[in-house]
């Protein structure tokens, strides 16, 4: 089958600049980012789909060769509603985390952050525990649970 | 036996039932269920005698076995089989259990936490320790044993408010899950090399498994790592001392008669068929050895009682091990009777530790004086089973210490030089163990110089009971020897016979071996005699060997490396995340294309219409636009210009459905963009511009370039003809319809398109719920209940910043007209929001529109459009009537919820893919209906147009609920007027700006 230049290279270019947006930190980018690239996937898909042909609208006198494929049309007309609503989808996100926080940026995670500063001491497993030749009088001082250094992970 | 093993753990599951009413006295009948079972096992017990121990299940004289298949494609089963070896084994874990359960009746007190699920727990382990020796599936095996791993760490955190106790079941619960993990593969190679993972058949064809070499040796090398983790040890066995931390009744049964002899049970299951495999005698032998020598030169030195018989059951531990690994018939006998003898006496020297510490409040041989004048009862007991630990006569544990001997020696003469090793290393063994024996007895019961004689009060009778027992089994077990004999024997027949098979018995004549005994005792009295000097050169040399330490570095290192990995690949950021992906995403697809030498691209055209060459270049600009837009609003509409671009592409491309859709769709989201983000500021970038711009574009270039490279490959690839030549003729004959896409959307492909609009059902209602934030915000505003020009006040003027003098008495005029305008609510916005051009434009477009909508919807099925392009248009309607009349003329031109619409849709799709099951045919099978009406004429309904109706409601419904959502209900907000409006704004003052 026939490789058309032009809609690849259309495609391509569509592709990285939604890439290039999808990368950003600003949200309005991003959902213009995820935009751009559902028009550069949707024209893959066309392509993929073959030369131009006639309207797939039935006609006894064509020959199935001479129609422009329907499936990936099919396909692609099932995208553009899905790119449609999580577009709007999007959009309520980006409203909300700018109603909340008065943001539009993707931050980073503070609690990822916190999890890759810890110390590797653990009060559960690392502090000494006093040796003990009786299990009849002396509970732990120390209740199970409530000890500020324990780690985020014990 | 299936039944006893389903007993105890039913008992097991009801235990805190009876605990509740019966309070500690429950251990009694938990204790009855045991000795229950161990009378019905001492009656039967011929019969596991007498069978013929190496015949298969279900053969006549086989023993008795129960056999039920359970998983079959996974070779799992519940085979339980009770042979002599497995009886034998039976007899401790029923006996000392039963009576471990009722020593703990007076060791707790009525008022102590939890000792429903302790009681529970400590049966369900007696329970899964039969089941573990009964079973004769290796899946069975590994079952019953991670089971007893469980129950082990959960009974040594009994005490959970200790971290000591915690942290040592952990070490426990880690050090024996990874034994037994490392077992489950040894088992899973076996049984894959057998065939079948029936224990007793594995054994009968253990000759030829042999024969496999190394495959074998490694499989067993595993198992024996599950068995020497499970019974502690070296390197392994630092997790024993630990499991201290339990109650001492945990500790008499688990770490001394029954868990930890599970280890010595598969050793002996196995050691018939391959104690001649690489690996055996070199682990077994060896380890044990050192396990010997370790745990007795540790024992010597400690002060708590609990702990010198802790490392005693180690260094026992390993002088069983290193018995049973020699696998000869006599060595087996001597390390069975040794391990019904350790099983006795360690049991009781438990339980002594257990009163002293209940009745005294301390463990410490420094602190407890003057006991034996206190309780001489107790003090016999502990005696006698300090005698039978040290071999001294005429005790069981001599008996069994002397056949040990006897065996080492028939071992030595066979084997030279490493045969001597072990022979003497066992004698050194054995005088440490006479040593901390004495040590025992002299630390718990000696009065000591400047102690004062530590209070001790009576010991009640019903404490002392079981101790009494065991004690008994130690005494008059050395006097009849010959009936323990006679239930390891026809286990020994396994191995074949003999050349000069021992007996077990208190007198042999003066033979080596009694000369090794009395060598044992003169050598350990000189020992324990010595033991303040023995004590300071303990602490002088240091220890060689320290695996906890080593353990605990080990998971140090792994908690750094989780630390360090976890900092290096979860940095918080999702833009890293998103790179990774991407790159791999880049190379993977890319590089198999280039490495697989897929066909090179070829057979290029320019374009298919020159027009394609226009609109592809002004597309690349409004994507390159959106690029360097610094306003929102621009960047929005350079990335429209690029999507109308893509309804042009198509139309030129022969796909008119796709053309329509896409203009339609580009147009709501071109206004909704503008709703959503009024809110914003205008720039796009305030602050905090994302850096790396150079290393973006070139993952976007370079995804770019393999997204052309792969697509024009996979294009020269293409070899078939296209599924969808078919399309056309079963579009027009099998779904009565003449435009193939939208058949294909509402016949032939129906599953997709339902699942799509389900997707959009949720999106919807997803924007909604983001926005109303409680609930759907489903109640109806009436334009007559809203005063007239209050909507929407304070905005911006439609004419722009600074209307026209005229401009604005005309506003004004239509603003207070008496008339009704020419929308519903029209009245209700604000003058200065009002446009009488837009508004008589709406009234006159908006009918028009919807009616075309549903000729869209209609016709769909024959020329380009249906439900997708009929429900946007009728979104589109709707949406201008929206921008012309304001929030209120949007509720007023939907007088159904958006809920109740995509509802309504979604249930009529469902209704047209279910309706043909009642009809006997397929789901989503479609018919045509033809029928004739007045002035209309010959007329053809094909039913999937429901199931397109249902796709037009639900989109509407879609494009209601953004308009409601991002429209009316931030006007509402910015009004300051909403009542949702207040819980979720915050002021700016607590949220830093620009975070």
């Amino acid at each position: 089958m026939s490789t058309n230049i032009t809609l690849l290279i259309v495609m391509g270019v569509l592709f990285a600049v939604g890439i290039y947006l999808l990368l950003e930190r600003s949200l309005t980018r991003v959902l213009l980012g995820i935009v751009v690239l559902g028009n550069g996937v949707n024209l893959l898909i066309l392509s993929a789909g073959g030369r131009r042909g006639e309207a797939p609208l039935y006609r006894s006198a064509l020959d199935a060769q001479e129609y422009s494929d329907p499936l990936p049309q099919a396909l692609i007309l099932t995208a553009i509603v899905i790119t449609f609503a999580v577009t709007a989808f999007m959009l309520g996100i980006i409203y909300r985390s700018w109603v909340i926080s008065r943001a539009d940026v993707v931050a980073d995670d503070d609690e990822d952050l916190r999890v890759s500063q810890q110390s590797t001491f653990d009060f559960e497993e690392d502090s000494p525990v006093p040796e003990d030749t009786t299990e009849f009088e002396g509970e732990d001082a120390e209740p199970a649970g409530n000890h500020p250094e324990k780690g985020p992970h014990a | 036996m299936l039944l006893v093993l389903i007993a105890l753990f039913v008992v097991a599951a009801i235990a805190p039932l009876i605990f509740r009413l019966l309070g500690r006295s429950t251990f009694y009948v938990l204790a009855a269920v045991p000795a229950v079972a161990f009378a019905w096992l001492v009656a039967s017990f011929p019969s596991f005698l007498d069978a013929e121990q190496a015949a298969a299940s279900g053969e006549p004289n086989a023993p008795p076995s129960e056999l039920y298949s359970w998983i079959g494609p996974l070779n799992a089963h519940l085979d339980f089989r009770m042979d002599a070896l497995a009886a034998v084994l039976c007899l401790l874990v029923l006996g000392v259990g039963s009576l471990v359960l009722f020593y703990c009746a007076r060791y707790f007190k009525n008022e102590d936490p939890h000792t429903g699920a302790f009681g529970a727990q400590l049966l369900a382990f007696a329970a899964s320790m039969f089941g573990l020796v009964t079973a004769d599936d290796m899946i069975m095996l590994f079952i019953f044993w991670e089971l007893t791993t469980i129950l082990s760490f959960l009974l040594i955190g009994f005490n959970r408010t200790r971290m000591s106790a915690r942290r040592s079941a952990l070490t426990a619960l880690m050090v024996t899950t990874f034994g037994g993990l490392t077992m489950l593969a040894g088992l899973v190679m076996l049984g894959n090399a057998a065939g079948t993972y029936r224990i007793s058949e594995i054994l009968a064809m253990a000759p030829e498994l042999t024969a496999l070499g190394t495959y074998i040796d490694v499989a067993i090398a595993l198992v024996l790592i599950g068995a020497i983790s499970k019974s502690a040890l070296v390197p392994f066995h630092f997790w024993l001392p630990g499991a201290m931390a339990a109650p001492t009744p945990v500790s008499a049964y688990l770490h001394a008669a029954a868990m930890v002899k599970a280890g010595i049970y598969l050793v002996a299951r196995l050691a018939p068929g391959f104690n001649e495999t690489a690996f055996w005698q070199p682990m077994l032998l060896w380890l044990g050895l050192a396990t010997l020598l370790i745990g007795g030169w540790r024992a010597l030195k400690q002060h708590d009682l609990k702990l010198l018989l802790a490392y005693g059951t180690v260094s026992q531990l390993g002088f069983l091990i290193l018995v049973m690994g020699i696998g000869s018939p006599n060595a087996a006998l001597a390390g069975l009777a040794m391990m019904l003898a350790h099983g006795f006496f360690k049991a009781t020297l438990f339980l002594v530790v257990g009163i002293i510490d209940h009745k005294s409040g301390t463990r410490d041989l420094h602190q407890l004086s003057g006991l034996y004048r206190s309780s001489p009862v107790l003090f016999a007991v502990a005696a006698i089973a300090a005698a039978s630990m040290a071999g001294f006569p005429p005790l069981y544990g001599f008996v069994a210490k002397e056949a040990v001997y006897e065996a080492l020696l028939e071992h030595a003469q066979g084997n030279g030089a490493t045969g001597v090793v072990l022979l003497v290393g066992v004698l050194l063994g054995a005088m440490m163990t006479f040593a901390y024996s004495a040590r025992f007895l002299w630390g718990g019961f000696a009065s000591k110089r400047g102690l004062e004689p530590s209070v001790f009060p009576r010991v009640p009778a019903l404490f002392l009971a079981p101790l009494l027992v065991l004690t008994g089994a130690t005494v008059v077990f050395a006097w009849i020897p010959h009936v323990l004999e006679g239930a390891i024997a026809p286990y020994l027949g396994l191995f074949g016979s003999a050349e000069n098979p021992i007996h077990l018995g208190l007198w042999h004549g003066f033979s080596p071996a009694l000369g090794l005994s009395i060598l044992t005792m003169i050598a350990g009295t000189a020992l324990f005699l010595a033991r303040e000097r023995t004590f300071h050169l303990q602490s002088r040399v240091p220890a060689l060997l320290d695996a906890e330490r080593d353990y605990k570095h080990m998971v140090t290192g792994v908690d750094n490396l989780a630390i360090w990995l976890t900092g290096r690949t979860q940095r918080g950021s999702l833009s890293f995340y998103l790179v990774v992906i991407l790159i791999v995403a880049l190379l993977l697809p890319a590089g198999t294309a280039i490495l697989l030498s897929t066909p090179a691209p070829g057979n290029f055209i320019a374009f298919d219409h020159p027009a394609q060459l226009v609109i592809g270049l002004i597309m690349i600009l409004g994507a390159l636009g959106a690029l360097q837009a610094n306003r929102r609003f621009l960047a929005v509409l350079m990335v429209s210009v690029s999507g109308y671009g893509m309804a042009a592409i198509f139309a030129l491309q022969g796909a008119p459905d796709l053309a329509v859709t896409q203009l339609l769709v580009e147009t709501i989201v071109l206004v909704a963009f503008v709703l959503a983000l009024r809110a914003l500021p205008v720039e796009l970038w305030a602050k905090n511009p994302t850096g790396h711009r150079l290393g973006r574009a070139l993952i976007g270039i370079g995804f770019g370039a393999s997204m052309i490279y792969i697509a024009a490959t996979s294009m020269a690839s293409r070899v078939a003809d296209p599924i969808s030549l078919a399309y056309p003729e079963l579009a027009y004959t099998g779904g009565a319809g003449k435009n193939i896409v939208n058949v294909t959307l509402v016949d032939m492909r129906a599953w997709d398109t339902f699942g799509e609009i389900t997707v959009l059902a949720a999106a919807a209602t997803g924007v909604a719920s983001l926005i109303f934030v409680r609930g759907r915000g489903d109640k109806r505003v009436r334009a007559s209940n809203v005063p007239r020009g209050s909507v929407d006040h304070g905005s911006e003027a439609i004419g722009g910043a600074s209307p026209s003098r005229a401009g604005l008495a005309v506003a004004r005029t239509f603003a207070i007209s008496k008339k009704d305008s020419w929308l519903v609510a029209g009245h209700t916005l604000a003058p200065e929001r009002r446009s009488i051009t837009f508004e008589v434009v709406t009234r006159l477009l908006f009918h028009t529109i919807l009616l075309a909508s549903v000729y869209l919807l209609l016709a769909g099925h024959n020329t380009p459009g249906g439900g997708f392009a009929g429900g946007l248009l009728a979104g589109l309607a709707l949406t201008i009537r929206y921008l012309a009349g304001g929030r209120v003329e949007l509720a007023e031109a939907t007088p159904v919820s958006p809920g109740t619409l995509m509802g309504t849709g979604l249930g009529l799709a469902a209704l047209t893919a279910a309706a043909p099951l009642l009809l006997g045919a397929q789901m989503f099978t479609s018919a045509a209906i033809e029928f004739t009406w007045p002035l209309f004429g010959e007329q053809k309904f094909v039913t999937s147009t429901l199931f397109d109706i249902g796709v037009y409601l639900v989109v509407v419904g879609l494009v209601i609920d953004v308009l409601r959502s991002l429209g009316s209900e931030i006007d509402d907000r910015s009004e300051g007027r909403s009542p949702t409006d207040t819980h979720d704004m915050v002021s700016d003052a607590d949220t830093g700006v620009g975070r």
